[in-house]
């Protein structure tokens, strides 16, 4: 591992990477990126690189999980051998079969899943690198891949975290300034419906500072959201142009 | 009463379209008077009613369309048939043999085998039960020669056009017969190989910019040129 850095903030009150306080990581989303998917969604976050995939609605297998009035939302998070510094066991852990369940909850709420009972559908979440927030970054992108994969649904699913270092708090902390700072908040919102889906802490705040983390995140939450939109329109949207 | 957006503009899942005393239509739904888009797709207002066409989605099985589809399993007194869809499709022994059968007798695998491919009709459909579908119409039942291909079954409105201009005018300009699945199945059937690729190569094109305007012509356009090209390549052929 690299060595612990003292200060998580300069004097300039700028991060280790350069950021200030509620800077959000350079986003890069790409939608439609495997083909045999019915949907899928690629994201860089900082140095975080994710993949999901979206199958479905199906048949369910095993048969006995289908439900008669609404479909199966199954989700998989897994994060790659290769994904962090010392090798990860590919063999799910407990913290991702933790994740995948609470991914897939904040999910739920946006799929209309009783309009094709009897069916499922699955999510695979792939980390191919991970830096820290994750779970925010996951699902931002099975929101599109679900998107794409032509599911209804009530509205996108936009994630960002908040947090505090240094008794500052800062937007979309990385893995050092999770890892050695104060606290993180994982906050995921559907933007047009002004709902929250998911809603974490781990650390100490006081009542100001959590709501002051949890206002940050969601101005987080909507700059995502505006970048999902343009991805997900770009596929579209070069056709027409190239045409016309 | 305002709507936020302009006749055949692209929306994404969530997007608020129109508030007040509109009437949700096609992949949209209500909330607090408020009408939003379900799905990624072009916004359609038709007098109250609002309208997404999606520009990605599966088939769900309707009563009376048309669906080509694949056998993936053979039963005591059935088929089950792969229709591009969340649900499979049931084929009943009964239906397709005129004469009475007996399980312990007839074998199905003899009329209809794993991988065949059928046209069939939507009989019955609900929430709770698979769709049942028949073969005992004309122009139904297995199918012997052509090529299937697959699109989005969203774009098989826009592949047959207003009053079918687009779909005629692919038949008459590759001389293929085509038939479309409501499932997004496409059969093209032609005399020779070269002319069923051109429709195929089509087909695709048309799902790829089905969104475009002018896009009639322009497929017109494209098939008469390919046909120079490949008539130009056959009198070079001769001369050597």
């Amino acid at each position: 591992m690299s060595h612990k850095p003292e200060k998580l903030l300069d004097k300039k009150g700028l991060r280790l990477d350069g950021r200030k306080p509620e800077e959000l990581r350079p986003i890069k989303i790409e939608v439609g990126v495997l083909s045999n998917a019915d949907g899928s969604a690629y994201i860089q976050q900082g140095k975080n690189k994710i993949l999901a995939a979206v199958y479905g609605p199906k048949e369910l297998h095993p048969k006995h999980l289908a439900l008669p009035d609404r479909t199966v939302l199954r989700c998989r998070y897994h994060m790659a051998p290769f994904s962090v510094q010392e090798r990860k066991s590919p063999a799910p852990s407990r913290r991702e079969i933790e994740l995948s369940k609470v991914i897939r909850e904040s999910l739920e709420p946006t799929v209309f899943l009783e309009y094709y009972p009897r069916t499922g559908i699955d999510i695979f979440i792939e980390v191919l690198q991970a830096d820290g927030g994750t779970r925010c970054a996951s699902i931002t992108a099975a929101s599109l891949a679900l998107a794409d994969a032509g599911i209804p649904m009530r509205d996108l699913v936009a994630a960002c975290a908040a947090g505090k270092i240094e008794n500052t708090i800062v937007l979309d902390l990385d893995d050092t300034e999770d890892k050695i700072g104060g606290a993180d908040v994982p906050v995921a919102l559907m933007p047009n419906l002004n709902a929250v889906t998911l809603l974490q802490m781990d650390g100490i705040l006081t009542l100001e500072e959590f709501e002051k983390a949890i206002n940050l995140a969601l101005e987080g939450c909507q700059k995502i959201y505006s970048m999902q939109k343009e991805a997900l329109k770009a596929k579209y949207v070069n056709v027409k142009e190239a045409e016309e | 009463m305002p709507t936020f957006f302009e006749r055949r503009q692209l929306v994404a899942p969530g997007d608020l379209l129109a508030e007040g005393v509109y009437i949700a239509g096609e992949n949209t739904y209500k909330e607090d008077k408020k009408i939003y888009a379900s799905r990624l797709g072009l916004v359609e207002y038709e007098d109250k009613k609002i309208n997404v066409v999606a520009l990605k989605a599966f088939y769900i099985p309707k009563v009376g369309d048309t669906v080509i589809g694949t056998v993936v399993e053979v039963g005591f007194n059935g088929w089950m048939v792969n229709i591009n869809s969340p649900y499979l499709g049931l084929l009943r022994a009964s239906d397709v043999l005129s004469r009475p059968f007996r399980p312990q007798k007839n074998d199905l695998s003899e009329v209809l085998d794993m991988g065949d491919l059928v046209i069939a009709k939507i009989v019955a459909y609900d929430r709770a039960h698979d769709p049942q579908l028949t073969v005992g119409e004309p122009g139904l039942g297995k199918i012997t020669r052509g090529q299937v291909v697959k699109i989005t079954p969203t774009k098989i409105p826009r592949l047959i056009g207003r009053k079918g201009s687009m779909i005629s005018m692919i038949k008459e300009e590759t001389g293929c017969h085509i038939i479309l699945g409501h499932n997004g199945m496409i059969l093209v059937t032609g005399k020779s190989l070269e002319d069923e690729q051109l429709a195929i190569m089509t087909v695709h094109k048309i799902e790829e910019e089905s969104h475009t305007t002018g896009l009639t012509d322009r497929i017109a356009q494209m098939i008469r040129k390919e046909k120079e090209k490949t008539k130009q390549e056959e009198e070079k052929d001769n001369e050597s």
